[in-house]
């Protein structure tokens, strides 16, 4: 799902700007008033409407106030009743190096260079200076983008004369006075323009036809970046991590893999990958993010993961570890119970789509970044999004006002849970359960050797021997496949069953776990029964053999509806199901009839 | 692509931009004729066009735009 406010973004933010303003402007949550001026060296006009588009994604609605073209000094350093009697509660100052009045001479002596770097700085200081006495309000302020040619070449960074060089100590001189005043902030242009690509930034097409220091496909970035330093200042900022394990933070499933077979670690390239990523994640710690886990896992194989000695994230750095198999929207909002804290507060971090999906529609407002299919893509899918921009701590006042806000919210959700059933039938999922068939011998096998903790006898086969049984009318098989709005999970069921003297024994019963609690294993029994009945089976006996990994299917047999036989000494189980009478479970998956099945021998 | 299915899409364009679902544009249609097309939203507009049609504009080519039907002509050329 790719979101508008998620980059790369598209020109519609700019071309549908009115439309899209409707649409956030309809959603039912409160809004945060708030007034902002934006003083601008350039052309302003989409900038303001980008800006405000992601100020109300982040529930800001703002009233704007913005300079006539390229007066932001006067605007600043005069009397202005039009912005006094605005009463700005943020000023933006959109300046670029379109607004540098002079550049070095080749000419000039060092002294003068530097004499020339004080009188530039001293404009915007003593700006800056006025607006604060004036407005006691929080200023934000661009610092410069690179210059669009260097008359130096390379040489343009090292020497005093080069706009490069020129430019850069203009932004430590910037960022001197940011780190010694409150209320200060710098947008960091030149970070945001090399990011863009320079090029693609200051084309220079759109400042000659209309005075616009940056192209208009720049402007969401910039209007981004700015909205996030804004609701930053509003105590809008994430403050957890939820993070996924299997295939997020290692390659690999640990539960069916073992810790030892993880991809993590320097040993790989893709070992490296997933430990930069946990790098990345880590240093969150030093913002005060928490960081917790949310896995589908028994709790032991999780802990046994993270516990290798080569792991980056250890149980140490975690506040709270949910390793189960409830959905994770309900772990979520567990974990935000326990810690008091918004559920909207969680950046959920997750490789699987259909993950990402049950919390958005369950967890309002907390975040699931679309990570990609590449994992060394992870790291940028959650940079770029600005979830923890940080400015300062927001007032004493501010903070005890979201702090009632805070508790309301949380009442409000606990009554306003919705049923898991809703989410199942939002996959729009689709099955295709049919006998073995030759395309899919390989994967079956490979399911059967690999599979560890959905199965029930955890028998393995070779290919040879998937394929004998296909073809041997003693065995029925069923193998099932499933869709659903997201995409293909190809097979993700095997089922063999042998015909004896009191009906079916099943031999084999397995799931991949990355289908957990879609219903699968209930449409999977429906169809077995509804094929004994074809074929005269009257009995179907199931049986459970415990392993150290398979416990969390110990009642699945009870759950399918069927009578406990016996129980030996090591957890063994022998269930019974009798064919007529049984009700068929699956009311969520789509299960398209299997033609051939009534003709087989 | 025809000149027919260019004013199809840059109708289309239009309307989002002028934030109109009945506008309608035209070969003679000038700024003029559409409500709210000032300087600003001309701005929009070009970019908008460039980015459905995959083209750049130059300068040279926009600074004399009389009507909608130059565009299109531009569009057209543009494409090739």
């Amino acid at each position: 799902m790719q979101d508008r406010f998620t980059p790369p973004f598209s020109g519609e933010l700019l071309a549908k700007y009115k439309k899209i303003r409707r649409e956030l402007l309809a959603g039912d949550t409160p809004f945060l008033d708030k007034r902002v001026a934006i003083l601008g060296g350039s052309t302003t006009h989409n900038v303001r409407q980008a800006l405000d588009l992601f100020l109300l994604h982040h529930g800001i609605r703002c009233a704007f106030y913005e300079s006539e073209y390229n007066q932001y000094w006067q605007d600043a350093m005069f009397p202005n009743p039009a912005l006094e009697d605005f009463h700005p509660d943020i000023i933006y100052l959109h300046t670029s190096n379109r607004n540098i009045a002079r550049y070095p001479l080749l000419s000039d002596s060092p002294e003068a260079v530097d004499a020339m770097l004080e009188e530039e700085y001293g404009r915007f200081e003593a700006m800056w200076d006025r607006l604060g006495e004036t407005y006691a309000c929080p200023v934000i302020q661009n610092n410069f983008e690179y210059p669009d040619w260097r008359l130096l070449g390379n040489r343009d960074a090292s020497d005093v004369h080069g706009r490069v060089n020129f430019i850069t100590r203009l932004n430590l001189r910037f960022a001197r006075y940011a780190g010694t005043h409150k209320n200060f902030y710098l947008n960091d242009i030149n970070y945001l323009s090399a990011s863009f690509g320079l090029e693609r930034w200051s084309d220079p097409f759109f400042w000659h036809m209309y005075k616009y220091a940056l192209s208009l496909p720049a402007i969401p970035y910039l209007a981004q970046s700015v909205a996030n330093i804004i609701k930053s200042l509003y105590g809008k900022n994430k403050k957890a991590l939820a993070l996924d394990l299997d295939n997020t933070l290692w390659g690999g499933v640990v539960g069916d893999d073992g810790p030892e077979n993880l991809q993590v670690g320097q040993e790989t390239p893709m070992g490296q990958v997933y430990s930069e990523f946990q790098s990345y994640l880590k240093a969150h710690k030093q913002l005060g993010v928490l960081l917790n886990v949310v896995s589908k896992n028994e709790p032991e194989n999780a802990l046994a993961g993270l516990s290798r000695p080569d792991m980056t994230i250890t149980p140490d750095d975690l506040i709270l570890l949910k390793a189960n198999w409830e959905p994770k929207s309900q772990n979520l909002l567990d974990m935000s119970r326990e810690l008091s804290l918004l559920p909207e507060s969680f950046v959920f971090v997750d490789d699987n789509p259909a993950e990402r999906e049950i919390v958005r529609q369950q967890v309002p407002g907390a975040a699931a970044p679309e990570l990609g299919d590449r994992p060394e893509g992870f790291i940028r899918a959650i940079d770029r999004m600005g979830y923890f921009e940080v400015t300062e701590l927001s007032a004493d006042d501010a903070a005890r006002t979201e702090m009632y806000r805070q508790n309301a919210a949380r009442s409000r959700l606990e009554s306003a849970f919705e049923d898991y059933g809703a989410y199942l039938r939002s996959l729009e999922m689709r099955g295709e359960i049919r006998p073995f068939a030759p395309l899919y011998y390989a994967r079956i096998a490979q399911l059967t050797n690999k599979s560890n903790q959905f199965n029930l006898t955890t028998r393995r086969f070779t290919r040879a021997e998937i394929q004998a049984m296909a073809e041997d009318g003693r065995f029925v098989t069923l193998y099932g496949k499933l869709w659903d709005k997201f995409g293909d999970n190809g097979v993700v069921s095997v089922v063999i069953g042998e015909r004896g003297e009191e009906g079916l024994d099943v031999r084999l019963w397995l799931m991949s776990c990355r289908v957990l609690k879609r219903d699968m294993e209930y449409a999977m029994m429906d169809c077995l029964v509804r094929r004994c009945r074809a074929l005269g089976i009257r009995t179907i006996r199931g049986y459970y053999y415990p392993t150290a990994k398979n416990g969390m299917v110990r009642d699945f047999y009870a759950k399918q509806g069927f009578t406990r036989l016996s129980e030996a000494p090591d957890g063994s189980t022998v269930w019974r199901l009798e064919t007529e009478g049984y009700e068929e479970k699956n009311h969520v998956i789509a299960v398209e009839p299997a033609e051939e099945e009534e003709n087989r021998p | 692509m025809s000149k027919a299915e260019i004013f199809e899409k840059l109708n289309v364009i239009f309307r989002d931009v002028f934030d109109d679902e009945a506008l309608t544009v035209t070969e003679t249609t000038t700024a003029g004729d559409v409500d709210g097309w000032d300087s600003l939203t001309h701005i929009t507009l070009l970019a908008t066009v460039e980015d459905e049609f995959g083209i750049k504009f130059s300068m040279k080519a926009v600074q004399h735009l009389a009507n909608v039907g130059e565009l299109a002509e531009l569009i057209a050329e543009g494409l090739q």
